[in-house]
């Protein structure tokens, strides 16, 4: 049984255990810690740095899933430096790619729509890169568009991790990264996937979707993972 | 010295356009041309898009009738499924494309011409707009906001949302219709068919203080080109293509909207970034047609539907050339409308929860023709594989317009327009003749009364000799 700690998250006093990320404690005592990369389920990657959160003596911000809590750990999720970062942040993926909800199949159902509804956004002070991107339409009952992937990695990681297929992967550097399926082949062509369909339901946009689905009708459930996890673990044990 | 009027911005018309009147030495109208200045490129930028996009990309078209394009564009995209939609469907989305139409008139007629025909076309522009008309006659300007959101309403009961509603769908649409709404729907339309008696009664007794003007208004005579149901009656949603002459002579019937491209061509005016279409047959430039209220009117054995009708009789006495009677046309489709959507909502399957046609594509091609409340309106897109879009092609019912506006725009001028001295009346003519065909210029409306309309005399070397401001 690991160790009861106590820490304090926005000055209350909680509890948590040994081993558990500040995201999961806040999660347990209703404190909301934006994410877009995180998903229950999956291994954690801190590279959405949306749950950047501030620790009392840390010399710089530190992101809640994957930082452990601490005996007498005393964190800020909402300060407005944080504030102002999830903002830039948000808005750096709408320039970064074409994220146009009103013709998007995930448009009212969509973690980037609602992550910034929350937060506040009404204008983008940055100016649009307007990338040029395609929609991958190969697959036989999926399709990858692109233009609204915001590089969380989930797909990798559900396909690599609970799927064990590992068609998706990451290519590039920088603002030239992007996903691709198997070596850089259509997914249609993807050999190693097995149509599961575990990357749709795991993408927080519209990026990947069933084929089919017209505008707003995409919705996802990404529920099933961390049971399909806990199964396993179990299994294991 | 030969001269250059330009009256730009157009007023009260839906996006924007600039109207030139060239004069001769004499200060006599030598040619006229409307221009339509901006450049929208839908066709464009959707290749590369999923198809099931489609409807509610194109949707973004307008703001003013986003349901005309969402139906042709699933009507197109049906095609690519190669699917026959259920046919509750089919009246479902009819349904929303009546009540679109009609709260579209009742902008046209009641927001944007009302202020010409009720204050007269002289009046101070600073009077001649929708409080001016609420001022002189408050009853019209209440029955012409009701009527708008009634038809709102309704796209929003049926759509989820007032514009740009996601229910039309390719294969039909995403939800079906409820007791309680159908219920809602049809409470609407005793209100909507008496404000339209009212209307249409006060209407005929202004038309005979109108009569140079519809005299004017007729100069231009074209075919007219519209949609028919089986029994040559008013069409909204399906049907055939029928093609009447100047004197309602039927020049070709029953039609297959998808063999569009065999008898329209498009032709391209360096004043203008509208297409032309043209009638194939009777070539450039006269095979020139008009579509919408006036041609659809002109064209049908009948309304089918009693009301309509008989307000239709009144109709057929008036000289349907005439482009003035746009507006008497309109006020009939709205009542219309108002019919249609009740005996709709009436037919037995009409809570059916098949609504949707599931299928993935099965065609390359796709081709969806619907009327809009301005006219014909034709979606045409090809796919490839995958279902990414290859090639868009759109005639927006305006766009079928666009020569006899042009043309309408001279004739006016010419017996209006004297250059020795310009008043604004004069001006206003020019304008309103344009109005009546309700041109919809792009997906936005300007605020009634504010866009200042600028009118210049130019030289030939560019200077302003003459400048009257609004």
């Amino acid at each position: 049984m690991s160790r009861v700690l106590t820490l304090k998250i926005n000055g209350e006093e909680m509890t948590g255990r040994e081993r558990e990320t500040i995201l999961e404690v806040a999660q347990e005592h209703n404190i909301p810690i934006p994410r877009l990369c995180q998903l229950d389920g999956l291994s954690t990657v801190g590279a959405c740095r949306l749950c950047l959160v501030e620790v009392a003596g840390a010399p710089k911000l530190l992101p809640a899933c994957t930082t452990y809590v601490t005996e007498g750990m005393e964190i800020n999720t909402n300060s407005e430096r944080l504030q102002n970062y999830r903002r830039m942040i948000i808005e750096m993926l709408f320039t970064e790619g074409n994220h146009i909800c009103s013709v998007c199949v995930s448009n009212g159902h969509c973690e980037l729509q609602s992550l910034a509804m929350k937060i506040g956004i009404d204008h983008i002070h940055l100016p649009y890169l307007y990338p040029k991107r395609g929609v991958d339409a190969s697959h036989e009952r999926f399709a990858f568009d692109a233009n609204r992937c915001v590089l969380c990695t989930r797909c990798v990681r559900v396909c690599d991790e609970i799927e064990g297929a590992h068609t998706w992967d990451v290519s590039g550097r920088g603002i030239e990264s992007r996903v691709i399926t198997d070596l850089n082949q259509p997914w249609g062509e993807a050999e190693s996937c097995t149509s599961c369909g575990k990357c749709v339901q795991a993408c927080p946009t519209g990026a990947l979707f069933i084929k089919g689905s017209a505008v707003g009708e995409m919705t996802k459930r990404s529920e099933f993972l961390s049971l399909i996890a806990q199964r396993r673990e179990d299994n294991r044990r | 010295m030969p001269k250059t009027i330009t009256i730009d911005p157009v007023t009260r018309i839906e996006g924007h356009a600039k109207i030139t009147i060239q004069l001769d030495d004499s200060g006599a109208v030598a040619d006229a041309h409307f221009h339509v200045t901006q450049l929208r490129g839908f066709e464009k930028f959707c290749e590369g898009r999923p198809f099931q996009e489609m409807p509610s990309l194109m949707a973004r078209i307008c703001g003013i009738c986003p349901v005309s394009h969402l139906v042709a564009s699933a009507k197109a995209c049906d095609a690519l499924l190669a699917v026959r939609i259920p046919e509750t469907a089919a009246h479902l989305r009819e349904v929303l494309n009546l009540a679109q139409i009609a709260q579209s008139h009742a902008l046209s007629f009641f927001y944007l011409s009302s202020p010409d025909l009720l204050l007269g076309m002289d009046a101070d522009p600073a009077q001649r707009h929708l409080f001016g008309v609420a001022q002189a006659q408050p009853q019209l300007a209440r029955d012409g906001i009701r009527l708008r959101q009634m038809g709102q309403q309704i796209i929003e009961m049926l759509g989820g949302k007032r514009i740009h509603p996601a229910w039309v769908v390719p294969g039909g649409v995403n939800e079906p219709l409820t007791a309680d709404k159908r219920d809602a729907i049809r409470a609407f339309v005793p209100e909507g068919i008496a404000i339209m008696e009212r209307t249409l009664a006060w209407y005929r007794g202004v038309l005979d203080s109108y009569a140079e003007e519809i005299e004017a208004f007729s100069a231009l005579k074209t075919l007219f080109m519209g949609l028919i149901n089986r029994q040559g009656q008013l069409e909204m949603y399906d049907g055939v293509i029928r093609i009447v002459d100047s004197e309602r002579q039927i020049i070709a019937d029953g039609l297959a909207p998808e063999n569009y491209a065999s008898f329209i061509g498009e032709a391209v005016e360096k004043w203008s970034f509208l297409k032309s279409p043209f009638y194939r047959p009777m070539g450039y430039p006269d095979g020139t047609y008009r579509v919408g209220p006036l041609a659809r009117l002109s064209l049908v054995d009948s309304m089918g539907t009693p009301r309509a009708d008989e307000a239709l009789g009144f109709f057929r006495t008036l000289n349907w050339n005439s482009a003035f009677h746009y507006h008497y046309a309109r006020l009939i489709e709205i009542l219309y409308c108002f019919e249609k959507i009740d005996r709709l909502l009436n037919e037995p399957d009409i809570l059916s929860s098949r609504v949707r046609a599931l299928a993935a594509p099965n065609s390359t091609e796709g081709i969806g023709v619907s009327e809009a409340p301005r006219g014909t309106l034709i979606h045409h897109y090809t796919i490839d594989d995958n279902g990414l879009i290859t090639r868009a092609n759109l005639i927006i019912a305006t766009g079928h317009n666009n020569l006899a506006m042009d043309r309408s725009v001279y004739e006016v001028a010419r017996r209006y327009i004297d250059g020795t001295k310009l008043t604004e009346g004069m001006l206003n003519r020019v304008e309103a003749v344009i109005r009546a065909f309700d041109p919809c210029l792009s997906c936005s409306t300007h605020a009634v009364g504010q866009m200042p309309l600028q009118l210049q005399l130019i030289a030939p070397d560019g200077t302003v000799v003459d400048e009257i401001r609004r």
